[in-house]
């Protein structure tokens, strides 16, 4: 039996009178690779903000190895390191440097040498191909770049579980590829992830299992194969299909 | 010069008190940026603050301070609290006082402003990676905030300076007073003194604010990146 790193029981999230998340049960074990997709609006976003307490929920419980992550609660900084977050738009410092960028948070919240860190983060930059920018400032990176330096941002605090919301979608068609590549990488490192995508090739490849949330439930799950093939029910159907085009009939 | 009325500044001590007289208005102009500026930072963080009794409280000094004309600011401290209170404030207290509570207004709104320029998504990356909020604030907001605010403060500066044009009404021998004084003496000598001393008083109010101007507009085009 594999250990638990995330558990979620009837996870409710209301926003304005709205219920946004209805009752989510999610349990994602050490090494597992979970891709959430759905339609725009159905709370995936908000379910990753919610499990890193970005968000208060209004009902249910979040465990991060037992522990329950709340908004608000005085052992949230001490969880939260564990749980590494990219965001969609690339939101680095834009006033410091991306070695600076990288070493900030390990500095100040782990208290750690800043030689030290500088190695670490020197090593992680060149895994992601972007060595030689550690003295560039964000607004000389590509949005790609900048993507791959928030991921070596969030690593570098060596997180148990990685939470990615969409991370391409800000991008240009020919930068999503090496942001994917550098997630591919470490879901082949077998790292915990969860990962909130459009991005369907991408999707089945990376994950171990797929979850369809609509209207704040989740809708089905499975295997990525089985899910892309034969869907069961007939929303998951149905938002699979908006990605496949009918050639036009020439007649 | 005769028909300038320039000469009058050759007269004596006269360019020297002109100077002098400058030299008042900038000192008061410039201990009160000293004052307004932590002040002005201290309550515009507190503006962007969630308490709403705070922010009300805030909101209601800067509007009082933006509406009420400045003279009447500096007639209500220099002579309010002295029938009032029976404080005896000189001019230039009463100058620095006024000075100060309207730049820490003007100066609360310019850091509010540029606090909540800051997106969003900095507050959230900061928080994901579990950095406290003083620790939020003192790396992420504030250097970035500094960048956008620095240009604005120093055009406060200016407005300063010569907004202290109205201390002579409460007895402040600053440039503008002494100008009236070599007038008034040099009625009979040099009928035209008041347009070439006035010309010179504009010069030196030039002099000053148009470094400063400079200087603003160089940290402008920086702050742009």
């Amino acid at each position: 039996m594999s250990e638990k790193v995330l558990t979620l029981r009837g996870v409710v999230k209301e926003f304005e009178g709205q219920t946004i998340l209805d009752g989510i049960d999610l349990e994602v074990e050490k090494g597992e690779v979970v891709v959430i997709i759905g339609p725009s609006g159905c709370g995936k976003s908000t379910l990753l903000r919610c499990i890193n307490a970005l968000e208060p929920i209004q009902g249910g419980e979040i465990l991060l190895q037992g522990s329950p992550v709340k908004a608000g609660d005085k052992n949230l900084p001490v969880l939260r390191q564990k749980i590494g977050m990219v965001f969609q738009s690339y939101d680095l410092f834009p006033h410091m440097t991306i070695m600076d960028n990288i070493t900030l948070a390990p500095r100040k919240v782990h208290k750690r040498d800043k030689a030290e860190v500088e190695r670490e983060a020197a090593e992680l930059l060149s895994r992601v191909g972007l060595a030689d920018k550690a003295k560039s400032f964000p607004r000389q990176l590509s949005g790609g770049q900048k993507q791959r330096v928030a991921i070596v941002r969030m690593l570098i605090m060596h997180p148990e579980i990685l939470l990615f919301d969409e991370v391409t979608a800000a991008l240009d068609p020919e930068m999503v590829r090496e942001v994917l590549d550098v997630m591919l990488e470490l879901a082949k490192q077998g790292r915990t992830m969860i990962i909130v995508t459009h991005e369907m090739a991408f999707a089945r490849a990376v994950a171990h299992r797929m979850i369809f949330i609509d209207e704040g439930r989740i809708v089905e799950e499975g295997k990525p194969d089985e899910f892309f093939e034969s869907p069961k029910t007939e929303r998951a159907r149905n938002f699979l299909n908006m990605f496949r085009f009918q050639p036009a009939s020439r007649s | 010069m005769q028909a300038l009325g320039l000469e009058v500044l050759f007269k004596g001590t006269n360019f020297i008190r002109l100077l002098g007289g400058l030299g008042v208005a900038l000192k008061i102009s410039l201990l009160a940026v000293l004052i307004s500026i932590p002040a002005g930072i201290l309550l515009g963080t507190l503006m962007t603050a969630s308490n709403p009794v705070i922010r009300a409280i805030l909101r209601l000094y800067l509007e009082v301070m933006r509406i009420m004309p400045q003279l009447v600011l500096l007639f209500l401290v220099f002579f309010g609290t002295t029938r009032a209170l029976g404080w005896d404030l000189s001019g230039e207290t009463s100058a620095l006082i006024v000075f100060s509570l309207w730049g820490t207004a003007e100066m609360s709104d310019l850091v509010r402003g540029a606090i909540i320029s800051i997106p969003k998504h900095q507050y959230e990356s900061a928080a994901a990676l579990c950095l406290t909020l003083p620790q939020t604030y003192y790396h992420i907001i504030f250097p970035q905030a500094l960048r956008r605010l620095l240009p604005l403060s120093i055009n406060l500066i200016t407005r300063m300076i010569k907004t202290t044009s109205l201390i002579l009404m409460i007895g402040v021998v600053e440039v503008i007073k002494v100008s009236q004084q070599i007038i008034e003496a040099n009625r009979m000598s040099s009928p035209n003194a008041a347009f070439g001393v006035y010309l010179t008083v504009l010069l030196l109010y030039f002099a000053a604010c148009f470094p400063i101007s400079m200087l603003a507009r160089f940290l402008e085009k920086r702050a742009e990146i």
